[in-house]
């Protein structure tokens, strides 16, 4: 359904976080000069799973306390590593769009907030955010009885205390957007869409939409997620999502998206917040944007194994996503000049994928250039999508490519290849979950 | 918007700790009956909380086509299904061909499901370096591949209630999950309420689905200090707006509901059960431990879906009636809620609050966190079907900061055209709900 009169949506401000840390300008730098942030995980001990190499920030490149006014430190006793993430990307989101809000309060940049607090919004896609294995083990394991087993009895009575009394706060999904909300003051409209990787795509879908129907004139927008820790590196193996990461393998070159060879993806830690904001708001206060949100859509794939590790082959629900995002940009597929698909490297996904941008694109289907971004930063679970889109934008910003890596094998935009300039207006973004949820975005250039 | 459509619910079903179907539990609500008992899933009996309102009796089994497609679901996932079953067939979905399965969507408001609580802790307890505080990783990756198995981890997802739905009833329009803590499934049905509004879909299955009532959920709750701990009759601890109340019963379960826009319903000849006027979602904005205290928050959101239903809160209709006749409360019986909630009230409607009926269901079913507010939609659209409101029981006592109709402990036959729900989350989430009578 096209919407003729529908109030324009612009991108004023990228807040990614990724292995390369906190802001666009180091990940940018690493995909022009192609470089790969895989690596064996240092993390924790993890080479007695199968996978054991991820894309980690080092620590020297994040620290939450950077990110937060001083009177909110202690607030981050009781963030989960996915919520400082969250924090740290809606901190450098803020600052790219030039706002102040409630968190400048007593720095030199404090005043008056740019914008009303109650017409900001946020949108911020979650995952399944699990307990810090050593702080929660710690306390199981004083609740063992006299043959060493967990006894729930030992724990109802003094075990559960050793855990700190905000403990659950840490690992609720929406405690993403509530550190957000409070540190921003957004009190507009608010929501954590959590559907695995397709979480920040869906969320910036829908911020897109608010600001468009009136009810809030800028959102906080994206998703974050950690994966980075055991469990959460298990789940993904028992999913079959990972390739495996003997000794001696390169973990740079083993995610090869679109390769029918492909052994798999690899995780990664990270995702972005966006600024969305209305055009006649960013034209107001003198703000540039970076690109326009010219449309969107989702659908859901059908998924033979019911969970949606595996979906459908035909790709008939991805293509239903790009046509309707397409037209709703009020576009053509031939107007498209590049796509950031969600290329995982997860073969059978990455054939769905394959067969739909096929049916939607036609015969320009494999002239089209491909922008990458998992064989960089890995696979950011809820974060996806915002990377995605971030990196989307700036593409159309500097008019220039990023260099491709692990691209043999490839049907699509084959060779490897160095970073170029390009003439691009429009831009596709993708993005389909473990689960089957799927949703396309359309970028278009601004300057 | 002048040219919205107008968004019209056609099925409801539920699997709730009263029962798995519409008239019984609604039965059982103007009975004033509670649904609490000793937790028997698991050894609770030396936590500071030993009760809870669980769903019994229930097999998943009765409610698909093919059990085995969904074997490895979690009781999460199991209730979405019982719940979206009734609703598909009192929509009279199951009969219809003709539907356009691309402009069919799905917006939950699922929780996660359910820890494999065993396995994982004894993988963890096996994987314990004791003298560096902290996992070994080879241990621990031994004892976890031993132990664990892979669906139950990936069914923990919490966009897996939302999958099962696609699979089941043949669903390939938008999809979503929203997990916006005890106001999800409020917010889940408002959302899908949009997404229909601006034409994207013909038809939404929206709804909630959530359990905690396992070890580290009831764990969780309890140090946060958020449960009552009563030491006497189960039957009588969940105490919404009562002075004596010492906070929330955990419930469990799963309410669903099929949003059409008017059109599509009509020209496929089903029957509209009621209509869906307003939604309403803001940010508190405040402290995650606390709600803001003058309601800042759970009063904009009341506004808002006041706003777009376009009712004057300030103004009695034509026959003297206050602009709403039912308020189904977020009312989970801590201190603070209940006193805020109060005052959110009085705020968005002065001196007419006094005059509207507000209760909270939680008294007898338990918070059934996720799945709250959809199980409380229904019972409004229930109780104007029925023209009876439903109780607040154990209200026993009087706060005398807590002034307004609670309809304490019985039933009360009202007339009931327009109804307001609220559901409000850990975190400052605030979502409310307006529903109507269908005058078709």
């Amino acid at each position: 359904m096209s919407r003729p009169e529908r109030r324009r949506v612009v991108i004023t401000g990228l807040g990614p976080v990724s292995a390369f840390g906190v802001g666009m300008a180091p990940l940018w730098q690493a995909l022009v000069e192609g470089r790969s942030a895989l690596r064996p995980i240092e993390r924790w001990d993890a080479t007695g799973l199968p996978t054991s190499a991820a894309a980690e920030i080092p620590a020297d490149l994040f620290d939450v306390k950077s990110y937060v006014p001083k009177s909110y430190r202690k607030a981050t006793k009781v963030m989960a590593r996915d919520i400082e993430l969250a924090v740290g990307a809606a901190h450098e989101a803020v600052r790219d769009a030039g706002l102040v809000t409630k968190s400048h309060e007593g720095t030199p940049e404090g005043g008056t907030p740019t914008l009303p607090p109650d017409r900001v919004g946020c949108h911020i896609g979650a995952g399944l955010i699990a307990a810090d294995i050593d702080e929660l083990t710690s306390a199981l394991f004083t609740a063992r009885d006299g043959a060493g087993q967990f006894s729930f009895g030992l724990w109802g009575e003094q075990g559960m205390n050793n855990l700190t009394p905000l403990w659950l706060l840490k690992y609720l999904p929406n405690m993403l957007a509530c550190h957000v909300t409070i540190i921003h003051d957004c009190q507009g409209p608010s929501n954590t869409i959590t559907c695995a990787e397709t979480s920040a795509a869906l969320s910036i879908g829908e911020s897109m939409r608010v600001i468009e129907r009136g009810d809030a004139d800028a959102c906080l927008s994206g998703g974050a997620e950690a994966r980075l820790h055991p469990m959460g590196v298990l789940r993904q193996i028992f999913a079959k999502r990972l390739a495996p990461t003997p000794a001696g393998s390169n973990a740079a070159a083993i995610v090869r998206p679109f390769d029918a060879a492909a052994t798999g993806g690899l995780l990664g830690e990270g995702g972005g917040i966006l600024v969305l904001e209305a055009l006649d708001s960013a034209t107001k206060r003198g703000a540039k944007p970076i690109a326009e949100i010219a449309g969107y859509a989702a659908a859901q794939c059908f998924c033979p194994d019911t969970v949606g590790a595996i979906v459908n082959e035909t790709g008939e629900e991805i293509a239903s996503a790009i046509t309707n995002a397409i037209e709703q940009a009020g576009l053509t597929p031939d107007e498209i000049d590049a796509i950031v698909p969600f290329g995982s490297g997860i073969a059978s996904l990455d054939a769905s994928e394959a067969a739909a941008i096929r049916s939607a694109f036609g015969a320009r289907a494999t002239a089209i250039p491909f922008v990458q971004v998992m064989p960089f930063v890995g696979n950011c679970g809820a974060g996806c999508g915002a990377l995605s889109v971030a990196i989307a934008a700036q593409c159309l910003r500097t008019q220039t490519l990023p260099a491709r890596i692990n691209t043999t094998g490839s049907p699509f935009d084959a060779n490897a290849a160095p970073s170029r300039a390009a003439s691009l207006r429009h831009i596709l973004v993708m993005t389909t979950s473990l689960g089957g949820q799927t949703a396309a975005i359309v970028l278009r250039a601004t300057n | 918007m002048p040219s919205s459509p107008r968004i019209v619910i056609t099925g409801m079903g539920w699997i709730t700790p009263l029962g798995h179907d519409l008239k019984s539990v609604w039965g059982r609500l103007m009975r004033s009956e509670s649904g609490m008992a000793p937790i028997d899933r698991f050894d609770a009996r030396t936590f500071p909380t030993t009760f809870a309102a669980q769903v019994r009796n229930f097999n998943v089994a009765e409610y698909v086509r093919d059990a085995a497609v969904h074997a490895t679901a979690g009781l999460n996932t199991c209730f979405a299904l019982g719940a979206a079953r009734q609703a598909w067939e009192q929509a009279g979905l199951s009969g219809f061909a003709g539907l356009n399965r691309r402009r069919a969507g799905i917006y939950l408001g699922a929780g996660e499901g359910v820890l494999d609580t065993e396995h994982y802790v004894a993988a963890n307890i096996a994987g314990w370096d004791e003298a560096a505080q902290r996992i070994d990783g080879q241990r621990w990756a031994a004892a976890a591949l031993r132990e664990m198995t892979a669906m139950r981890e990936i069914e923990q997802e919490p966009n897996m209630p939302v999958s099962h739905l696609a699979r089941e009833f043949g669903l390939r329009g938008p999809a979503y999950n929203c997990l916006t803590a005890c106001a999800a499934s409020t917010q889940a049905i408002g959302e899908a309420c949009t997404i229909l509004r601006r034409g994207d879909t013909d038809l939404m299955m929206a709804g909630g689905t959530h359990t905690m009532i396992h070890m580290l959920g009831v764990t969780g709750f309890n140090r946060l200090t958020a449960l009552s701990t009563s030491k006497g009759d189960p039957t009588k601890a969940s105490r919404p707006f009562d002075r004596d109340r010492d906070g929330f019963v955990m419930g469990e379960g799963s309410g669903m509901v099929i949003l059409e826009t008017l059109d599509h319903a009509l020209a496929r000849g089903a029957k509209p059960v009621a209509e869906v006027l307003g939604y309403g979602s803001s940010a508190d904005a405040f402290r995650i431990t606390d709600i803001q205290p003058e309601g800042r928050g759970a009063a904009a959101a009341m506004s808002m879906a006041l706003r777009q239903a376009g009712i004057d809160p300030a103004g009695r209709r034509g026959d003297g009636r206050a602009p709403i006749d039912y308020i189904s409360a977020h009312g989970t019986g801590t201190k603070e809620n209940d006193s805020i909630e109060t005052l959110a009230v009085k705020r968005v409607f002065g001196s007419l609050a006094k005059d509207i009926p507000m209760s909270s269901v939680k008294s007898m079913m338990g918070h059934l966190i996720a799945a709250a507010g959809a199980v409380e939609l229904i019972t409004c659209v229930l109780a104007i079907e029925s023209g009876m409101l439903p109780p607040t029981i154990n209200y026993n006592t009087p706060d005398p900061a807590l002034d307004l109709d609670y309809v304490p402990n019985v039933a009360r036959k009202a007339k009931v055209d327009v109804c307001l729900s609220n559901s409000f989350g850990f975190g400052g989430q605030n979502d409310t709900l307006i529903v109507s009578r269908w005058n078709g």
